[in-house]
């Protein structure tokens, strides 16, 4: 298939695996961040091809695993209100909380609806005058735009019956919070290719100086991410650290300017618990007073128990990096995809599902 | 800085309702299965683990099978639930190698149905049968209250006469064998989910609902050994692969660049993020043959227009065994496993 095969080329893999075989002298640990990378990599088995002085982590970017247990217990709660049509992407619908899944709600009765957009979602307010219609609006800089465009259009058409439940998140704050950490192993970033077509990269440059370490924003084709890796290991072996651009094809410096201001039209920058990880300052979106009305939280007043995170589950030492899913006691024996412990072995971009799903017997 | 919490809760056990992935042919409906029919009706004589049960009586072995059909929409491009109440038994007795001879069908309305939307897709039925050369002998209908079912829900059973001289079975697989698949996969689902998601692609992709005794026909009066088939409905051709691997105790190996999808398809997976390998055919099967009749059979196989697409995408091993391993098309390695339940779109 045009723009996708020559991403996925056997022979173009196979030269640049050389050329980065002759590149690297030294060890040096990889974080992707975006969970569509991990995706492809395991899926791909792009680690096979890969000199063994490069490890790769796979970070945080997976918005359904970073997603915390209140929120979903919050969505499950207003699911199950007899007025409520609950809306949301697909693989949100299986992560557990404390009182089940939005798809358990929905065995037990709840009007649960998996949607390919928020605009789908106020379709179905429009459609449904008589029904209160939420959208889970869960994402990166990815899903931002989208979900506030959604907003600003049931303002401007006064669609009183539609609201969202956010749990927006921010890129570069959890990078920070990983390279500030004191259990710090990575050396590089692979930036996330497809938050930063909308961002631009211009953020991740003064974490790139202040913290001294190589940003390259990568693409989610096989090609791209090994190409990445590539720019990465050239700019540690050379002894630089930048931020540099492997997507050009998607992505400019400035980002997408259209995109951008719709999301601060709508959205403020507020602080936000990452589940497996903590709180973490300024990482996410709340909605702004003016559009604070369609806010479901506010709306429908689900007040949801603080979940203690506690157990055997070390989904915080795979979301940054310092433990690889397999390395877990539970992995692949209490924790499966069907009886998860933790976020990550839910979303097939999760790190531990991934790898369950891809990789598992190899590492047996 | 921020402290890592390096835990997550411990989950609540999942109170036990049967969920919609339950339905999905991935790993919760297996344990579905094993949990509740196989536990219970084991010893009634259950032939839990292939499409249909083969039973003597008198001196003819007879292959016999069920089905329940629900779909959504009711009418995709290509065809209808009643096309696939007939092919997808039809091919459950084929893939037992039986020609298949007649059908039951049992129909549950739901109130408020268009009489002429029945009326379609009985006349479906009726030309499918044709097509297939099955006869359409008994039926029942029952009616629902309105809200209680999703217009049509279709349930047939199927006996056929099993023509095939050596068991075909996942138990019948052996490592060297080589596999097949009669075609291009991916179409059916595809067709259903666009009407559904409401896309439109420059070419449209319908459905590949089709009878598959023929091209088994042609397999078996050709002469060649024909250890097992499968066809690749529910969980695609990834999870009938896991099902026999499982159950015939071997490893399987496949080529991703192998594997037959049309552009139009790929497409559409890589809008939905759905990876075509899971995704439900009705008139596509696999099978495993000796390698000293793969080429043979690929031959015949592709002289059935069903099947023009057919080719040889991997090989069977001794082991790891329940394994299936991708080849992936940049070259790297992987395990195709079996999903938990249905497939869901990811979010970015």
């Amino acid at each position: 298939m045009k723009f996708l095969d020559e991403y996925r080329d056997a022979a173009a893999v196979e030269r640049l695996a050389g050329a980065l075989r002759r590149l690297v002298r030294r060890p040096w640990t990889i974080m992707e961040i975006c969970g569509g990378q991990t995706h492809t990599i395991v899926k791909s088995g792009l680690e096979g091809l890969l000199p063994a002085e490069i490890t790769l982590v796979h970070g945080p970017g997976c918005p359904v695993c970073v997603t915390p247990v209140e929120l979903i217990d919050q969505a499950v709660a207003m699911a199950a209100r007899p007025e409520v049509i609950f809306c949301s992407f697909g693989d949100m619908l299986r992560v557990p909380g404390t009182a089940g899944s939005l798809l358990e709600a929905k065995a037990a009765g709840a009007d649960v609806r998996m949607v390919y957009s928020p605009l789908n979602a106020l379709k179905l307010a429009r459609a449904n005058p008589g029904k209160e219609v939420v959208f889970f609006a869960v994402g990166f800089e990815t899903t931002a735009p989208a979900n506030a465009m959604a907003v600003w259009q049931a303002e401007r058409e006064g669609l009183g019956n539609f609201s969202m439940l956010v749990a927006q998140v921010l890129v570069p704050p959890a990078m920070e919070a990983i390279l500030s950490s004191p259990q710090r192993r990575i050396d590089a970033f692979l930036a996330p290719g497809h938050v930063c077509t909308v961002m631009g990269y211009q953020e991740y440059e003064p974490l790139s100086r202040r913290y001294g370490v190589p940003m390259v924003v990568t693409g989610f084709e096989p090609l791209d991410l090994l190409e990445g890796i590539y720019l990465a290991v050239a700019q540690l072996e050379g002894g630089r650290a930048e931020v540099e651009n492997q997507y050009r094809r998607a992505v400019r410096r400035e980002g997408n300017r259209a995109a951008q201001e719709r999301i601060v039209e709508v959205f403020e920058v507020s602080p936000r618990k990452w589940r497996g990880i903590g709180e973490i300052p300024s990482s996410g979106l709340r909605l702004r007073q003016r559009y604070r009305r369609f806010d479901a939280e506010e709306r429908f007043g689900v007040e949801a128990a603080r979940v203690e995170e506690a157990g055997e589950c070390i989904a915080g030492l795979v979301l940054q990096g310092v433990k690889k899913p397999f390395e877990c006691p539970a992995f692949g024996t209490r924790c499966t995809p069907e009886t998860p412990l933790g976020a990550p072995m839910v979303s097939s971009e999760g790190a531990c599902a991934a790898y369950y799903q891809y990789g598992r017997r190899q590492h047996d | 800085m921020t402290e890592f919490n390096s835990s997550c809760p411990v989950m609540r056990p999942a109170e036990e309702r049967v969920l919609l992935a339950h339905g999905g042919g991935g790993r919760l409906m297996h344990q579905l299965i094993e949990r509740v029919f196989v536990a219970e009706w084991a010893s009634a004589g259950l032939q839990a683990r292939h499409d249909g049960a083969v039973v003597r009586v008198g001196g003819a072995r007879l292959a016999f099978t069920t089905d329940s059909y629900v779909v959504r929409p009711l009418e995709f491009p290509g065809g209808n639930i009643g096309d696939l109440a007939v092919n997808g038994t039809v091919n459950d007795l084929a893939m037992c190698g039986a020609r298949p001879l007649y059908l039951s069908a049992g129909f549950i309305l739901e109130e408020g149905l268009e009489i002429e939307t029945l009326r379609r897709v009985a006349r479906s039925m009726r030309q499918a049968a044709a097509r297939a050369g099955v006869a359409l002998v008994t039926g029942d209908t029952k009616v629902v209250d309105k809200g209680k079912g999703d217009g049509i829900f279709i349930n047939t059973a199927g006996i056929g006469v099993v023509e095939a001289p050596a068991e075909i079975a996942p138990q019948a697989v052996r490592a060297g064998d080589a596999v097949i698949v009669s075609g291009d996969l991916g179409a059916h689902g595809v067709a259903v989910l666009s009407v559904r998601e409401g896309l439109e692609f420059e070419a449209p992709v319908t459905s590949d609902t089709a009878p598959l005794w023929a091209p088994v026909e042609g397999l078996l009066k050709a002469g060649l050994e024909v250890h097992c088939l499968r066809d690749l409905t529910r969980g695609g051709l990834a999870s009938a692969l896991n099902e026999i691997a499982g159950a015939g105790g071997v490893g399987i190996e496949i080529r991703e660049t192998a594997v037959p999808v049309r552009e139009a398809v790929q497409g559409a997976c890589e809008i939905l993020g759905l990876d075509p390998l899971y995704v439900a055919n009705e008139g596509r099967f696999v099978a495993f043959v000796p390698e000293r009749d793969a080429a043979r059979a690929l031959e015949v196989l592709r002289g059935f227009q069903v099947c023009a697409l057919a080719a040889r995408i991997g090989a069977v091993r001794a082991g790891p065994r329940g394994v299936v391993e991708l080849e992936s098309r940049i070259g790297g390695h992987s395990i195709l496993d079996l999903l938990s339940g249905e497939q869901l779109p990811r979010i970015c």
